[in-house]
C-alpha cells in the first residue's frame, strides 16, 4: 500500500518535452537570481571603484595576473568540454560524455588548486579580507565564485556517476544539459571577475 | 494491496494518509501548502504574542514590565518573525502551493521534489533563527548598520537564518513561474487565468528578482561582523547608507511580495460573492505586473531622512506616487465589481471588504510618507507604524484570513461555524482599528517609534491602542478556535459550497491526490457569473 502510493506520488505523467522545457526554464530563472546575487557585489564594486580609483589601481598590482590568466583559460576550456559533453550525450555517446565530464571536473579542480595558491600567497603577504575595501571585494567576489565552482563540481560529479551508470541517453539527458548551464554561468561570472579585479590599468 | 487498476476510480482525499513521514516526505503540493500554513501560523501567533507584550509595556509611560533592552529585542523579533517567517512566505507559499496547480488544471507543480526541498530549506532557516534566540538581536528587523555591526547580540545567526529562508523563497518563486508557464490545462490561456494566478506570477517574479539582493546584503553584513570587511563602515572607507540602499532594494519589493497575493485573493472572493464577473480583468491582471515593476524603483523613499541628495529624493518621491496608480486601479475595479452585485456577506467576503477599506487607508497614508516635506516630520514616528500595519494587517492579514475562510472547505473538506466566524471578523476589525488608528495621531504629534517609554501626554492614546490590541487578540483567538473546532466537529463540506466557477471547486473537497481524474479542458474564463450555469453540472 505504502509502496504503491509512493510510486504514484512521483509518477504523475509529465510529457517528456514539457519536463525538458520546464527544467530548462527553471534553470534559466535560477541563473538569473545568481546573477542578481553577484549583482549586489558588482554594484558595491562600481560604487567603491568610483570612490577610490587610486586604491583599486594601486592594490590590484598585488594580484597575480599570470595565475588569473591561467585560471581564465582553464575555465573557458572547461566550458568547451562541458558543451561537447552535452552534444555527445544528445547523440547517445555515453562513454564520450563521461570522459568529457571528467575533463571538465579536472579543469574545475585545477581552477581550485590555482586559487588555493593565490589565496595562500595573499595570506603570506598578510593580505586579508579586512585589509582594504579592494581586498574585501577581491576575497568576497572570488570567494563567492569559488563556492559556486564547488557546487558546480558537485553537480558535475553527480552527472559523471549517473552517466557511467547509463542513466542518460540520447532521449533523456535533461540533467546533463541543465547542469551544463550552471557550469557555464560559473565560467561567465569568472570572465567578468578576471578583468575587473586583475586587469585594471 | 494490488488494486492499481481500480485506483483511478476510487476517490481518495489527499489528507487520507497519516503519520509524520507522510507529511515530511510528501511531494503533494496540497500537503506542502498545509505544512507552510501550519508553520507560518505558528510564527504569526508567536510574533503576535510579542506584539501584545510590547503593547502591554506601552500601557503606561514608564518602562515597568520589561527593560528597554528587552523591549528592543521584542520589536526586533516581532518584526523579523512577522516579515521573514510569516508574511513573506505567507500567502504566497501556503495558498500559492495549494491553489496554483488546482486553479490552472495541473496535477501538481512543475518540480514537486524541489517544492518539498524548498519547505525543508524554510525549516532549516527557522531552525537557525531559533538558535539565534539564545542571544536575540536588538537591531530592529531592518538590521541597519552601523548598529548591527557593533551590537553584541547575535545578529549573524538571525540574518543567516533569513538568508537561508531567501533560498526557499527563490526556489518556490521559480517553481511557480515554471508551473504557470508550462503546466496550464489545455484551453487555460493567459487571459483565462484566475487573477490569483496572475498575482502569484507577479509575486514569484519579485521573489526571484529581489531576494538574491537581500541575500548578498545580509551576507555582506555577516562578513562585516565576522571578517571585518568594511563596506558599511566609514572608518574603513565604507558607507552605512549603502546598506540601506541594498536592504531596501529588496525590502521594498518585498512589501509587494507580501501584499500582491492578498490582492489576488480579494479578486477571487469578490466576484463569487457579488455574483458578477470581475470588472476590469486585464486591468487587475496587468496592474499586478505594473506594481511589481514600479516596486523596484522606489526603494529610497525609506531613506529621505538618511542624507540622500534632494534631487534623488525628489525623483524617488515622484516614483513612489506612481505606485498609487496600479494599486488604485485594483481598488476601483473591485468596487466596480461590487456595484449592483447581489452581495452575500460570507465571512471571507467580510474580510475582503475589510481589506478594501483598511488597505485604502494604509495606501492613502502612504502618500503622506512619500511626500518629502511631510516625511521629514513623520519619519520614524508612530505614523509609520500605523501606516505599515494598515497595509500589512489591514491588507495582507485580512487577505490571508479571507483566503483561509474561503478555501477552508476545499482544503480540509469541513465547514466551520459561519456565525462565530463573523463575530470573530467583527472583533478583529474593531480591535485592529482601535489599536492602530490612534497611532496615526501619536505619530503626527511626534511620538517616535521603538521606545519603551513615552512622555505622559501620550498616555491616553497609547493605552487606547493597548486596549485595542486586546480586542484584536480576542478576535484572533475566536477566529482560530472556530477554524480548529471546525476541523474536528465541522460538517462535511460539499464540493462547491459557493457555486464558484473556478477549477478548484470542480473537484471533490478535499481534492484527491493529483487533483483531477482527467486534466480538464478549459473553454471560458472563471468569472462568468450571472450569465451561465452549465459549468456547475
Amino acid at each position: 500500500m505504502e509502496q504503491a502510493s509512493v510510486e504514484h506520488s512521483h509518477g504523475h505523467q509529465m510529457d517528456p518535452y514539457v519536463e525538458y522545457s520546464s527544467s530548462k526554464l527553471g534553470m534559466w530563472l535560477f541563473l538569473g537570481t545568481e546573477i542578481l546575487l553577484f549583482g549586489g557585489l558588482f554594484a558595491a564594486y562600481a560604487i567603491f571603484r568610483a570612490k577610490y580609483p587610486e586604491m583599486f589601481a594601486e592594490q590590484h598590482e598585488e594580484l597575480n595576473k599570470q595565475m588569473g590568466a591561467i585560471n581564465t583559460c582553464i575555465l573557458i576550456f572547461s566550458s568547451l568540454t562541458m558543451a561537447m559533453g552535452v552534444t555527445a550525450i544528445k547523440r547517445g555517446k555515453q562513454k564520450l560524455t563521461a570522459i568529457l565530464l571528467l575533463v571538465t571536473i579536472i579543469c574545475g579542480l585545477g581552477f581550485g588548486a590555482v586559487k588555493y595558491l593565490e589565496y595562500s600567497a595573499k595570506f603570506s603577504h598578510h593580505i586579508y579580507p579586512d585589509t582594504s575595501i579592494f581586498f574585501s571585494l577581491y576575497f568576497l567576489m572570488t570567494g563567492l565564485h569559488m563556492l559556486h565552482v564547488f557546487i558546480g563540481l558537485l553537480i558535475l560529479a553527480t552527472m559523471f556517476v549517473l552517466t557511467l551508470k547509463g542513466k542518460f541517453t540520447a532521449e533523456y539527458n535533461t540533467p546533463v544539459e541543465v547542469g551544463g548551464l550552471y557550469w557555464h554561468l560559473v565560467d561567465l561570472i569568472w570572465i567578468y571577475l578576471f578583468p575587473l579585479l586583475y586587469l585594471i590599468a | 494491496m494490488a488494486n492499481h487498476t481500480i485506483a483511478h476510480n476510487v476517490y481518495v482525499p489527499f489528507l487520507e494518509k497519516k503519520g509524520i513521514l507522510s507529511w515530511l516526505l510528501t511531494t503533494d503540493h496540497k500537503r506542502i501548502g498545509i505544512m507552510y500554513l501550519v508553520s507560518i501560523s505558528f510564527f504569526f501567533v508567536v510574533a503576535g504574542i510579542l506584539a501584545l507584550l510590547m503593547r502591554l509595556e506601552l500601557l503606561t509611560p514608564a518602562s515597568d514590565i520589561v527593560s528597554p533592552h528587552t523591549y528592543n529585542v521584542l520589536f526586533t523579533l516581532h518584526g523579523s518573525l512577522m516579515v521573514f517567517f510569516f508574511i513573506v512566505p505567507g500567502l504566497a507559499a501556503s495558498f500559492g502551493n495549494f491553489l496554483i496547480p488546482l486553479m490552472i488544471g495541473a496535477p501538481d507543480v512543475a518540480f514537486p521534489k524541489l517544492n518539498l526541498g524548498s519547505y525543508w530549506i524554510y525549516l532549516l532557516g527557522t531552525l537557525i533563527m531559533l538558535i539565534a534566540l539564545s542571544k536575540p538581536a536588538d537591531t530592529g528587523w531592518t538590521f541597519y548598520t552601523p548598529y548591527s555591526t557593533t551590537t553584541d547580540t547575535d545578529v549573524v545567526l538571525l540574518t543567516f537564518g533569513v538568508f537561508v529562508l531567501g533560498f526557499s523563497s527563490i526556489l518556490t518563486g521559480m517553481n511557480f513561474i515554471v508551473t504557470i508557464h508550462k503546466m496550464r490545462a489545455p484551453g487555460m490561456t493567459w487571459h483565462r487565468l484566475p487573477l490569483f494566478i496572475w498575482a502569484s506570477y507577479a509575486t514569484s517574479i519579485l521573489q526571484l528578482l529581489a531576494t538574491p539582493v537581500v541575500g548578498i546584503t545580509l551576507l555582506l553584513l555577516i562578513t562585516e561582523r565576522t571578517f571585518g570587511v568594511g563596506f558599511f563602515d566609514p572608518a574603513k572607507g565604507g558607507d552605512p547608507i549603502l546598506f540601506q540602499n541594498f536592504f531596501w532594494f529588496y525590502s521594498h519589493p518585498a512589501v509587494y511580495i507580501m501584499i500582491i497575493p492578498a490582492m489576488g485573493v480579494i479578486s477571487e472572493i469578490i466576484p463569487v460573492f457579488a455574483r458578477k464577473p470581475i470588472f476590469g480583468y486585464k486591468a487587475i491582471a496587468y496592474s499586478s505586473l505594473g506594481i511589481a515593476f514600479i516596486s523596484f524603483l522606489v526603494w529610497a523613499h525609506h531613506m529621505f531622512t538618511s542624507g540622500i541628495s534632494s534631487l534623488a529624493a525628489t525623483i524617488f518621491s515622484f516614483l513612489t506616487f506612481l505606485v498609487a496608480i496600479p494599486t488604485a486601479i485594483k481598488v476601483f475595479n473591485w468596487v466596480a465589481t461590487l456595484y449592483k452585485g447581489s452581495i452575500q456577506l460570507h465571512s471571507s467576503m467580510l474580510y475582503s471588504l475589510g481589506f478594501i477599506f483598511l488597505f485604502t487607508i494604509g495606501g492613502l497614508t502612504g502618500l503622506f510618507l512619500g511626500a518629502l516635506a511631510a516625511d521629514i516630520h513623520l519619519h520614524d514616528t508612530y505614523f509609520v507604524v500605523a501606516h505599515m500595519h494598515y497595509v500589512m494587517i489591514g491588507g495582507t492579514v485580512m487577505g490571508f484570513l479571507g483566503a483561509l475562510h474561503f478555501w477552508y472547505p476545499k482544503w480540509f473538506g469541513k465547514m466551520f461555524n459561519e456565525t462565530v466566524a463573523k463575530i470573530a471578523w467583527f472583533l478583529i476589525f474593531i480591535g485592529f482599528n482601535v489599536t492602530f488608528f490612534p497611532q496615526f495621531f501619536l505619530g503626527v504629534e511626534g511620538m517616535p517609534r521603538r521606545y519603551a517609554t513615552y512622555p505622559p501626554q501620550f498616555e491616553s492614546l497609547m493605552s487606547l491602542s493597548t486596549y485595542g490590541s486586546w480586542i484584536l487578540a480576542i478576535g484572533m483567538f475566536v477566529m482560530a478556535a472556530n477554524l480548529l473546532v471546525g476541523l474536528f466537529r465541522g460538517e462535511k463540506a460539499p464540493q462547491n459550497p459557493y457555486n464558484s466557477l473556478s477549477l478548484e471547486w470542480q473537484v471533490p473537497s478535499p481534492p484527491p491526490h493529483e487533483n483531477f481524474e482527467e486534466i480538464p479542458h478549459v473553454t471560458d474564463w472563471t468569472y462568468g457569473y450571472g450569465k451561465k450555469k452549465e459549468s456547475e453540472a
